[in-house]
């Protein structure tokens, strides 16, 4: 299990670092000075050099990425080209909202996604397995900020359970929570019909191999059968798709936070692309993609725990 | 008291008719050898019996299990039964075990399900007895073994202690044997004989090879189309075979094909001193590939005209050196001359000297494109040409009808063909080229034996027809005995027997050999006279 | 017809012609100009007197802006299927090809970091560059591809190289070029054709959603995602704006899953064995 850890943790760090080069070099190749744009038109060449000393522009390349590296390594992701304040402040309060909700969104999505997959799954050709397969087939084809408007329209203009957006701040959690609930089942609904669908066919997978057979040979009844041997067997593909889905659903909450007016990291990302503040794009993209290396590693781990013959190699 | 009896049952899934009117039954302490080929029902036998049916079946007739109607019980009573008084060993070991939980786990979930007030070190200890039973000692098959730690036949064995944990009446084994290597099949025929004799159980031992059954059972039925056409003891059957079938079969087991020995000596494929290793794939990012010698040190010659012989068990190098002999891989140290002339020249192998070989593969449905037209198939080989003959059409016909297809099956696809039907195809695709020499890797293997009988015969026929010379590469010492003038012994990547086929097999020198001949089960002695 | 016999496809074949008829018969007619501003008539519930879907706040057509909006969301999901598959499929038959080697290493390693971009955020760093436009989606969406394609054909071409016909093929002489593109390429093309019409339908929500936070193709030019983030501000008393290009783009991509897995069933053999 350690060798397997390890081995996992060289390729997360392998990943980060061919990450940020990309994302390096893709700014880099921005045409324009950063220093003359923060300091606007009238600004005198004297300036414009001093402030590219002070942003550290005035040195090679990969020593600029080296810099740049170390000081997010220490927390440190520079300072805003408009705002002039620290972008590592300004993304920790955004964070407190988009993370949490991504986290909310797929444990909902989790939530919906297994009963249903397992329920269509063992009653294949029924009924209800008609029913299941055809709510996420619609649930997949349904743009998840459309399905956010309309949710706005029923339960916050006409029936007013919900507030239609804002945030109250965490102060006190359950208000915090129920503001960001719609939010969390519109980006929930698409992935919940995709993880409820790769979940069915997963376990219809399994549930025709030879061993499923052994165990009914045994004397496991059919329940019995599913529930030792086919569900965690199941689960080895629907982890992939769960780790692939916490990505959609970072980015996916930059889109939904913009329908609910949320303060979240997509509405610092499209204000920075609006002013051009290629430093926050640069950190909160690299942001994105670390949370989505690090949730793959997460997967990688959990794969183990239900896949014990991994953890030898 | 009968303990096994099933009369008169009809057996249909989704209409379509599956058995006839079957009858048979089994006694405490019999060993009863279902026989029939591919499609006669034995199989779906067994899955009455225990009830295991897919859905969309539908049974008539009668089964009684130790008294109980077996076709009136409810699926309650079923699972009770199951694991408990009736239990089931099937083909594939691989993949008949959980592979993500231990073997302790799996066999102790026996002893759970049906008395589930065992606590579970008693479960554990009962699982380690039962390993102990089917010879798989604690001290080196711990109960946290994973199956993929294990080889084909100890899992074989640990599907067995599954199945013998609580010491049921009866023993149903659907070819139990057939996935297995010849001195694996012969080690789990006598546990499972052993395990009858000890605990007074019934076995229901359902398979394809007379010769397995032969060895072990007390009375064989063979099948044909869901019926039984013929039954009795083991040792009269043969001789008071009565319907057709039966007699056929028994023919085509024993068939050996008539063929000219080689009247030359000349050689045409030499094999010196040939060495091939690969590398294994990287432990960690830096480690260094180790080595696995695949094959070591082999030395060979195949005499023009003659059909020789190479057996040995799974991963023993067969097809390693096959893929050597025809080019595709490069060997480490050592040379392969055909006619003289080097395979592999430069680090490229050599195009004038693969125009005279040719390869015919085991599996009749894997060996062909499903999306090309016979045609297209059968002229492949072509390829090695330098230029596209013009007659390319005719070659086509001229092969597929000396192999006795019609020139019309030309246009169709592979799908349209039977297994037997396929593997024809395949061997026209290797005479397109007019090779002298074909390398018939399993060719025969994957057959019904009444078939496998017809390619034996058209596969001489060929040879001196054509003068072709055969590498014949198989796991069935029967097959090889029946066809080839040599024989090469391979173990572990090396020649360790080689020499005239019959003498061979009569006097093996090398242990291994022994053990082999041993090893593979065999109709009875006479049986050539009986027909 | 074995096509026909299949509801799904026919389902879905038919909703994803109506939506392909009328971005074509938009390019020859519209009932009105997308492009004009006709204040008089802004805000007109649908079956009002010519309006058959009503009218936005600038008084355009809203039928008229989902037939241009339909050009703009099939063509550059098209596109971007597009440049999925033609640098994703050749890559994938390659690293096959390569199995263990550096080349494949190389590939797989590759596929992986693009994976770890969501295609959002691909999206947020071109525009970030570039500016946004309709261009700049494609390109997002396109890139997200790749490693798609790449990793279906890999999968699928490891599999059928086990085959013993590939083995004939090799023993005939033949190269490994040559065996990908004459023995694997057809038989993946099933393959190809399900995941295209998945990816085409993924293109068209990820094109809306680019659009609607105004990342995709810029004004004049109509687009679902931009209606639907026009409608957002005015959806408690003019819903009707919300509803169409919303619903154009559900059907558009229930039309297009249906139809995929339609011919996922066709195409595959076990499901095929389970009905007969």
């Amino acid at each position: 299990m350690l060798r397997y850890t390890l081995s996992r943790l060289q390729s997360l760090v392998l990943s980060l670092i061919a990450a940020s080069i990309v994302i390096f070099l893709t700014v880099e190749i921005v045409p324009g000075d950063p220093a003359s744009y923060m300091l606007g038109l009238n600004a005198s060449e004297d300036t414009i050099a001093a402030l590219r000393d002070q942003l550290g522009l005035n040195v090679p390349s990969y020593q600029r990425y080296w810099n740049w590296v170390s000081s997010l390594l220490h927390g440190d992701f520079g300072t805003s080209y408009t705002y002039r304040t620290p972008v590592s402040d300004m993304i920790r309060d955004r964070l407190w909202i988009s993370l949490p909700l991504a986290i909310y969104a797929l444990f909902l999505s989790t939530l919906i996604a297994f009963p249903a997959g397992i329920l269509a799954a063992t009653h294949r050709g029924s009924f209800t397995d008609v029913l299941i397969m055809g709510f996420t087939q619609l649930g997949v084809a349904i743009p998840n900020f459309w399905f956010a408007m309309l949710m706005v329209l029923l339960f916050a203009i006409n029936l007013q359970w919900f507030s239609a957006g804002g945030f109250p701040g965490w102060e006190n959690p359950l208000l915090a929570i129920k503001s960001l609930t719609l939010p969390a089942i519109a980006l929930a609904l698409p992935q919940a019909s995709i993880l409820a669908r790769i979940m069915r066919s997963s376990l219809l997978d399994i549930l025709s191999e030879d061993y499923i057979r052994t165990a009914r040979a045994k004397g496991l009844t059919r329940g019995q059968t599913l529930y030792r041997h086919a569900l965690r067997n199941a689960l080895i593909p629907v982890l992939t798709i769960i780790g692939l889905q916490f990505s959609f659903l970072m980015a996916g909450a930059i889109i939904i936070e913009n329908v609910f007016f949320l303060p979240g990291l997509g509405r610092l990302v499209f204000q920075a692309i609006t002013q051009r503040d290629l430093i926050v794009v640069e950190s909160v993209v690299m942001l994105l993609v670390f949370a989505v290396i690090l949730v793959n590693f997460a997967v990688d781990i959990a794969y183990a725990i239900v896949d014990p013959r991994l953890r030898g190699g | 008291m009968t303990l096994l009896s099933i009369k008169d049952l009809y057996l249909s899934i989704h209409g379509t008719k599956i058995l006839h009117g079957l009858s048979l039954s089994v006694e405490a302490s019999q060993i009863v050898g279902v026989i029939g080929e591919s499609g006669s029902g034995k199989s779906m036998t067994a899955y009455c019996a225990t009830q295991l049916l897919p859905t969309g079946s539908h049974t008539r007739g009668e089964i009684t299990l130790d008294g109980t109607n077996i076709l009136a019980a409810s699926e309650k009573t079923m699972c009770a039964l199951r694991g408990n008084d009736i239990s089931m060993v099937f083909q594939e070991p691989t993949t008949a075990l959980n592979p993500v939980q231990t073997i302790g786990k799996q066999v102790a979930e026996t002893i759970l399900i049906h008395e589930p007030r065992t606590s579970k070190a008693d479960a554990m200890e009962r699982a380690t007895e039962a390993l102990k039973r089917v010879e798989l000692p604690n001290n080196q098959f711990p109960l946290s073994r994973l199956p993929h730690e294990m080889s084909g036949g100890q899992r074989q064995r640990v599907v067995i202690a599954m199945a013998i944990a609580l010491r049921p009446k009866l023993l149903i084994a659907d070819e139990p044997t057939t996935a297995l290597d010849v001195t694996t099949q012969a080690e789990i025929l006598l546990l499972l004989t052993r395990l009858v004799r000890e605990d007074g159980m019934g076995l229901m031992m359902i398979s394809h090879d007379l010769a397995v059954v032969n060895g072990m059972a007390d009375h064989i039925h063979i099948m044909q189309r869901g019926r039984i056409v013929e039954h009795g003891p083991v040792k009269t059957l043969f001789q008071t075979m009565q319907h057709s079938y039966s007699k056929a079969l028994l023919a085509a087991s024993a068939h050996v094909p008539d063929r000219n020995p080689p009247n030359t000596e000349t050689p045409l494929l030499k094999v010196q001193n040939v060495t091939r290793d690969y590398t294994l794939p990287r432990q960690a990012l830096f480690a260094k590939r180790g080595t696995f010698r695949a094959i070591a040190d082999v030395s060979f010659t195949i005499h023009k005209g003659e059909s020789l012989g190479l057996v040995g068990e799974s991963g023993c190098g067969k097809s390693t050196l096959t893929r050597a002999i025809l080019g595709l891989e490069q060997i480490q140290r050592g040379e392969i001359l055909l006619s003289g002339e080097p395979v592999f020249t430069d680090k490229k192998s050599n195009r004038a000297v693969r125009r005279k070989m040719q390869v015919v593969f085991q599996d009749p449905y894997g060996s062909f494109n499903p999306r090309h037209r016979v045609s297209r198939l059968v002229s492949e080989p072509l390829h090695l040409l330098d230029t596209t003959p013009v007659d390319s059409r005719d070659r086509v016909v001229e092969a597929l009808t000396s192999v006795g297809l019609r020139p019309e099956d030309a246009d169709k696809y592979p799908h349209e063909f039977s297994g037997g039907q396929r593997q024809r195809i395949a061997i026209a695709r290797a005479l397109i080229i007019k090779p002298e020499l074909i390398i018939l890797d399993e060719a025969v293997s994957a057959l019904d034996v009444s078939i496998r009988a017809q390619i034996l015969d058209l596969l001489a026929e060929l040879s001196s027809v054509h003068g072709l010379t055969y590498l014949f590469i198989s796991h069935d010492l029967s097959v090889v005995r029946s066809i080839t003038d040599r024989v090469l012994v391979m173990k572990a990547g090396k020649i360790v027997e080689q020499g005239q086929t019959d003498q061979v097999f009569d006097t093996p020198t090398h242990a291994y050999t022994k053990n082999l001949i041993y090893a593979a089960p065999q109709l009875p002695a006479n049986v050539r006279t009986m027909i | 017809m074995v096509l026909l016999n299949n509801r799904n496809i026919v389902i879905g074949a038919a909703l994803t012609a109506i939506f392909v008829t009328l971005a074509l018969v938009s390019f020859v007619y519209t009932p009105y100009d997308v492009t004009g501003v006709d204040i008089p008539n802004k805000l007109k519930k649908p079956f009002s007197n010519g309006y058959p879907l009503g009218t936005d706040h600038f008084g355009r057509d809203i039928l008229s802006m989902i037939m241009v909006g339909a050009r703009t969301s099939i063509a550059v999901a098209l596109v971007a299927v597009t440049i999925g598959m033609a640098l994703g499929v050749p890559l994938g038959l390659a690293a096959a090809a390569n199995k263990g080697y550096l080349l494949d290493e190389l590939i797989m390693r590759s596929n992986d970091l693009i994976f770890a971009f969501p295609s959002l955020v691909i999206a947020i760093l071109i525009t970030a560059i570039f500016g946004p436009s309709a261009l700049n989606a494609i390109i997002a969406i396109g890139i997200f591809n790749i490693p798609v394609f790449a990793r279906l054909t890999r999968g699928a071409a490891l599999s059928l190289w086990q085959r013993d016909y590939i083995l004939s093929a090799r023993v005939a002489g033949k190269g490994p070029a040559r065996i990908s593109f004459e023995h694997i390429l057809p038989n993946v093309t099933n393959l190809l054709i399900v995941q295209g019409t998945i990816q085409f339908s993924l293109g068209i929500l990820a094109e809306a959603g680019l659009s609607y936070v105004g990342l995709g193709a810029q004004p004049p030019i109509p687009s679902w995602g931009r209606m639907l983030a026009e409608s957002q501000t005015m959806i408690s008393f003019a819903p009707h704006m919300a509803l169409f290009p919303g619903l154009a783009i559900v059907f558009t991509v229930l039309g297009l899953n249906l139809m995929g897995d339609g011919l996922r069933d066709i195409f595959d053999p076990r499901i095929r064995r389970d009905k007969s």
